[in-house]
Formats: structure tokens, C-alpha cells, sequence
């Protein structure tokens, strides 16, 4: 992993990707790493068009700016696409990682000449079957690990685990799903 | 050797206030400071401390309970932000006159109007008159330590005492910390022993006098002495609790100021972002420095003025306006700082910066930076009241 | 130095004031003489006075005293500022106010 690694998240308010900025920060916390986890606040509302962030270092960084020239772009909703300009600043060696069932061939058209990887992973399909219900970002998150390799692949899926064994002890059906589609998300999320 | 986390700055705050257990909070929610009454308000359900919270209808009834409780003899907190705050300005006020040593934490944002929820110093600065210590972080890390510091502070000198951080940009931001350990925590802060209070039977007393022109003057005469005790006691703070944790804290942050020939004084967050573009620019071989403003209340005008005396040029970096066609509040008080100490050589600007949540870049520093070269090299200021990063 | 309020002179120096005006001790009210703002002073006439006590609750003040065999005794000139309140009450013109030599 370089020095500092700067992820940006785009979402619809709801849909957890706030949420998953904070769980990224986590997994990197606890494998030693300085963090920065932030949302970009404004009046927002249930499905409105919302920002996250991460910085992820080595060195503590103090730089307390948005982030305009990210490493890796994930994207919870694919209809943000024709409305937010998701590849703006994104460095061509970084990757962008779209929560849809189409192949990287089909989008790239759509991301205004982005020349780096484009990675799709159908996370809301995969939290259907494995959760019953719509949570991309779980998904979403297991997918930017796998492609960013901002954590170990391997201790983000223990470290995840112990956490939501922790976290839901009474229900262990939800562990068993999260981990589920944790998974299927890393195995499936397609590189173009 | 401290506990490591990650946690927003509200969080650490309301950790720090769970690790202090005070006697009373009177708090009223308010974007973006709402989540610290919210976390401790858990704590206090949860029976993790013995405050009694007081939920109120309003700013200016929190800050009321706390001088109710404060002069009874309570340890009292209370937590807000941008209107919020200017609610509680009459009381805040008395809370000085009165010489209680509550501790306010604010997550600082705009005040409206256009109604806006996001940072600057408008809130803050806008009640920087009122008589109340003042504190800054640039961190979550130092929103945790000013507050833990903040009691040892107040209560030395009968103030009360704000700890501002940038709301959102720290608040609600997520970051590693190093927690102190709770029984360190408690043996540094220590028990509240007031000289005097309305519960002690044996010394009755009446709080909130009418005091006519024959005792007024002299009233607040003896008030400016604590805030200029204030600065001495900050030191000590800082390098006691530096002894506890490594992290040493004084009234200002010199950071690479020994050769710097240009400078920049700045507030909170972005003077984070602005250590990074001194580093950019110091590897390019410019000497370039900044300083950190920790305490604006008591205004550290000698260190500013030892630490600027060297510099050709400076800028004072003012997240708020005061709106008198001419400069804000730091601007001003900097350049009193060095009036007042003698220092003229260094040639100074002013920059409007970051209002309402405009995001501030290294590269928005480095254009500060770049100006202030220009005016090194001709000696002329040009405008001095410059708004920074506004679409001409 | 105290922090008692016969020490809050008006010639008290800054050092000495107590923070914040603040007064450590009660019933400091005892102590202030506002008898010497009176200009008219009332004098009861006490053939006329019938001991019916209307006067003694309407005194804003403590300047009429009334003892433990419930009559209402001599004005208390100490505190009396010459209001004129109890003439005004008193319904048998027993009190009158006059000019005060002091």
C-alpha cells in the first residue's frame, strides 16, 4: 500500500454509504493505520446525491480538506452516474467500484473517459439473496477492500467477523448473511 | 501509554465528559453539536455517571442551569453551537461576571443568514467578548485533551471556558486518538473544591449583585486580572498534561517558525491542511511558517509577537468576519499584538477564509502563501482585507 | 481584608472587590442606611393613633416596628426614606409628614 491512500464514496442519503466510509476506517484502524472517515454535510435528505471520504495512511495525516484527486471512487448507487460526476479527479492508476449487475464494458462509456479499472459488483443483488433486503453497502465495502487492498483482504474479513459476532450476538443469522455476501462480493466483483 | 481509538470529535468530547463525570448538564441540541449531549445522555441512562441532566426548552436555559449549578457548588457542562450559542450570549455573560468556571463545548458553524449548518468561526468569534477562556483544536486528538485541561483551567482562575473544534470537519469525523486511561483522568482533573458556593451552609452568599458605577469598574477590573492570570495557568496545564501524555500544549503552535520569512496565523482544522502546504513548500526550499492559535481567549498577543517579529510578511487567516470594512477578529487582534510589543518590520494581510463550510485545500493555503511572497519581495501589502477562494 | 460587605466600601480597590460583586454573608440590607434619603418625615400623633396596624405591612421598608404585644412602636428612622406610603394609609390622619431638620 502507498503512504496515504484517499477514497471518495458517492450515495443517495440512506443508503448507508456515510455508514460504510466509517466501517472502512475501522477495518483500517484496527490493522494499525491512521484514519480519516468523514461525510460532506449539507441539508440532506433521504435519496439525495451525498459524499463520503476516507484517507487511509501510514502517517497521520492532517489535511482536513474534501478530497479531489482520489485514489479510488466507490459508487452505492448506479443512477448517480448520469447526475454526479464520480471520475472527477480520480487518478487513472486507482480504480472505480460501481454497485451494478452490468460489466465494467457497459459503464466505462458513462464515466466521461476514465481510463483506469472500472470494477462493478452487484451488491444489491447480493444483499438480497444473502440479507433479504437492500444493504449495498456491505457488499460494496468487501468489494473496495479486494480492489483498493487498503486492508488485508484477509484480516478486513476477521476483523469484520469478530466485530459483528460482537455487535450481533443475539442474532446470529445476520452474522452469517453479512459474511455471506462479504464473500460472494469479493469473489464476484468484476475487474474491466 | 494512553488507549488507542478512532472516534469523532463529539465523541471524544462526550468520552472525556464520561471520563470526568460531572455534576450537571443543561444542554439543548443543535447541529452540529447535537451528538455530544446525545452520547453523553446514553451515559447518563446507562448509569456510566452520576450527572443529572437537565433537558431544557432552550440555549439560554441551559446555559442558565449551569450557572444555577455551578454557583451551587456543581462541576457543569453544557455543549452547543451557531445560534445556539449566540442564544446563551446574555447568560454567558453572567457566567463570567459571575466568575463560574463552567465548561462549554462548542462544534463551531455558521451563523445564519443564508442559513447554513456547516463550520466557521462566526458562532465562536461573535462571543469572544463575553469574559469566557477560549480554546481551539486543529484535532479530534486536541478537542479531547483542551477538554480535559479545560476544569483545571476555569477553576484556577474562576472563568468559564469554551472548547471550540470545527463542527463537521472534526465533530463528525473520524480519526485515531489516544485516550487517556479514566483513573489518569481523574487524578489530573481532580475534585471540584469552589471557595465559595451557595450550598455551603456555613457561608451564605448572594450571587448576581447589582453593582452601581461606584463598584462596576472595579468588578471588571478584577475580572480582566483572571484572564491575564488565565495565561500562565494554561502553560502549566499544558506542560503537566504534556508530563501525563507526551502531548505538551502552550498558548500558541509554532510550526516551523524558527527561519520562516513568510507566515500564516490560523484557527482550527485548517490549520492541518495548512501544515501540509508548509511542508510542500518548505520541500521546494520556501521558508515558510505558520502558527497555531490554541487560546484566543486569553489572546496570546506577546508569543504572537515573538514569533512573528523575524517574518517579512504574514497573514492573519479569519474564519469569520466582522463586517467593519476592514478586517476580522484575528487580523485585528494580531496586528494590536505586535503594535502593542513593538514589532512593525513584518507587513501583514488579512484573508476571509472557509465561511459557511467552503472548503479549504492546501491549495487554497498555497495561494496565501504565494501572495505573501509578492508582498516580501515589494514590501507593498496591496489590499489588506482579501476574501480567499471566492468565484470573482 | 475581608470579603465582607462593610468592607465593599466605595473606596474599595480592585484587588480587594469580590469577584464578580458577589456577597459572602446575609442579611447584608440590615446594614444600609437609607434613612438619610428622606427629605419629608413622618411623626405619628400617637392620641390619634388607634393601634389598627394598617400602616406597619404597607412600609416598604422596616421602619415600623411592631412589638411582641402587637402595637406598632416609634418609626425606625434608621431606614425610614420619608415615602409617605403610611400617612397616606392611615385612616385616622394620626401621621403626618413634615419636614426633616436633620
Amino acid at each position: 500500500m502507498k503512504d496515504i491512500v484517499e477514497i471518495r464514496w458517492h450515495g443517495r442519503g440512506g443508503q448507508g454509504a456515510k455508514t460504510a466510509s466509517l466501517l472502512l476506517a475501522d477495518a483500517a484502524f484496527n490493522t494499525g493505520k491512521y484514519v480519516q472517515g468523514f461525510p460532506e454535510y449539507g441539508p440532506e435528505r433521504m435519496g439525495a446525491p451525498i459524499t463520503a471520504y476516507n484517507r487511509i495512511s501510514t502517517e497521520r495525516s492532517t489535511v482536513h480538506s474534501n478530497i479531489y484527486y482520489p485514489d479510488f471512487v466507490v459508487v452505492v448507487d448506479e443512477t448517480l452516474l448520469s447526475s454526479v460526476d464520480v471520475t472527477a479527479g480520480l487518478k487513472p492508476e486507482g480504480a472505480i467500484v460501481i454497485n451494478s449487475g452490468k460489466a465494467p464494458e457497459q459503464l466505462r462509456p458513462l464515466l466521461k473517459g476514465y481510463t483506469g479499472r472500472v470494477c462493478t459488483i452487484d451488491a444489491g443483488r447480493i444483499s438480497e439473496e444473502e440479507l433479504g433486503k437492500n444493504f449495498p453497502n456491505t457488499p460494496m465495502l468487501a468489494a473496495i477492500v479486494k480492489v483498493s487492498r487498503v486492508v488485508d483482504p484477509e484480516a478486513f474479513v476477521k476483523d469484520m467477523e469478530a466485530s459483528f459476532r460482537h455487535k450481533f450476538a443475539s442474532k446470529p443469522q445476520v452474522i452469517e448473511g453479512n459474511m455471506r455476501a462479504r464473500k460472494r462480493s469479493m469473489e464476484e466483483v468484476q475487474v474491466g | 501509554m494512553g488507549i488507542r481509538e478512532r472516534l469523532s470529535g463529539n465523541e471524544a468530547v462526550a468520552y472525556a465528559m464520561k471520563q470526568i463525570n460531572p455534576d450537571v448538564m443543561g444542554a439543548f441540541p443543535i447541529t452540529p453539536s447535537t451528538e455530544i449531549p446525545q452520547y453523553f445522555g446514553a451515559y447518563v441512562d446507562n448509569g456510566e455517571v452520576d450527572t443529572e441532566f437537565v433537558t431544557v426548552e432552550s440555549e439560554h436555559s441551559s446555559m442558565s442551569v449551569c450557572i444555577g449549578a455551578q454557583a451551587a457548588g456543581c462541576r457543569a457542562v453544557s455543549a452547543t453551537s451557531s445560534c445556539g450559542l449566540s442564544y446563551m450570549t446574555e447568560m454567558l455573560y453572567v457566567a463570567a461576571s459571575d466568575r463560574l468556571p463552567i465548561t462549554l463545548a462548542v462544534s463551531c458553524r455558521a451563523l445564519s443568514g443564508p442559513i447554513n449548518i456547516n463550520n466557521d468561526h462566526s458562532d465562536a468569534m461573535s462571543v469572544r467578548d463575553t469574559g469566557w477562556l477560549m480554546l481551539f483544536a486543529e484535532t479530534n486528538q486536541e478537542a479531547y485533551d483542551n477538554y480535559l485541561q479545560a476544569m483545571r483551567i476555569g477553576e484556577a482562575v474562576d472563568l468559564p471556558i469554551m472548547i471550540c473544534q470545527d463542527g463537521f470537519i472534526t465533530s463528525h469525523a473520524i480519526e485515531n486518538i489516544e485516550l487517556v486511561e479514566t483513573d489518569k483522568v481523574k487524578a489530573f482533573v481532580g475534585e471540584y473544591k469552589p471557595r465559595h458556593y451557595l450550598l455551603n451552609k456555613d457561608e451564605p452568599i448572594a450571587v448576581g449583585a447589582y453593582a452601581t458605577p461606584t463598584y462596576y469598574i472595579e468588578s471588571k477590573r478584577l475580572q480582566a486580572q483572571a484572564m491575564m492570570d488565565a495565561k500562565d495557568v494554561i502553560r502549566k496545564v499544558g506542560a503537566e498534561f504534556g508530563e501525563m501524555t507526551g502531548r505538551r500544549y502552550e498558548l500558541i503552535e509554532k510550526y516551523m517558525m524558527d527561519d520562516a520569512e513568510t507566515a500564516v496565523v490560523i484557527i482550527g482544522s485548517s490549520a492541518g491542511t495548512a501544515k501540509a502546504a508548509v511542508n510542500e513548500l518548505r520541500e521546494s526550499g520556501k521558508k515558510v511558517g505558520l502558527i497555531k492559535i490554541r487560546a484566543f481567549r486569553p489572546f496570546p498577543a506577546e508569543d504572537i509577537a515573538d514569533a512573528l517579529k523575524n517574518v517579512k510578511a504574514f497573514a492573519a487567516m479569519d474564519k469569520s468576519d466582522s463586517f467593519n470594512a476592514h478586517c476580522g477578529p484575528l487580523y485585528a487582534e494580531t496586528c494590536a499584538a505586535l503594535y502593542a510589543n513593538g514589532v512593525c518590520a513584518p507587513k501583514g494581510i488579512n484573508y476571509i477564509y472557509g465561511l459557511g463550510g467552503r472548503d479549504v485545500r492546501v491549495e487554497s493555503i498555497k495561494t496565501v502563501f504565494s501572495e505573501l511572497d509578492k508582498i516580501a519581495e515589494t514590501g507593498e501589502t496591496g489590499d489588506t482585507y482579501r476574501y480567499l477562494d471566492v468565484r470573482e | 481584608m475581608t470579603h465582607l460587605a462593610k468592607d465593599m466600601t466605595p473606596d474599595v480597590k480592585w484587588r480587594d472587590i469580590t469577584p464578580g460583586c458577589n456577597i459572602f454573608e446575609g442579611g447584608t440590607s440590615a446594614s444600609v442606611q437609607t434613612g438619610d434619603w428622606r427629605v419629608l418625615k413622618p411623626v405619628i400623633d400617637w392620641d390619634k393613633c388607634r393601634q389598627c396596624l394598617l400602616c406597619a405591612p404597607v412600609c416598604p421598608d422596616m421602619s415600623i416596628p411592631v412589638g411582641k404585644d402587637g402595637k406598632r412602636g416609634e418609626f425606625d428612622y434608621f431606614y425610614c426614606k420619608g415615602c409617605g406610603v403610611c400617612a397616606n394609609v392611615c385612616p385616622f390622619d394620626a401621621i403626618t409628614m413634615v419636614k426633616d431638620e436633620k
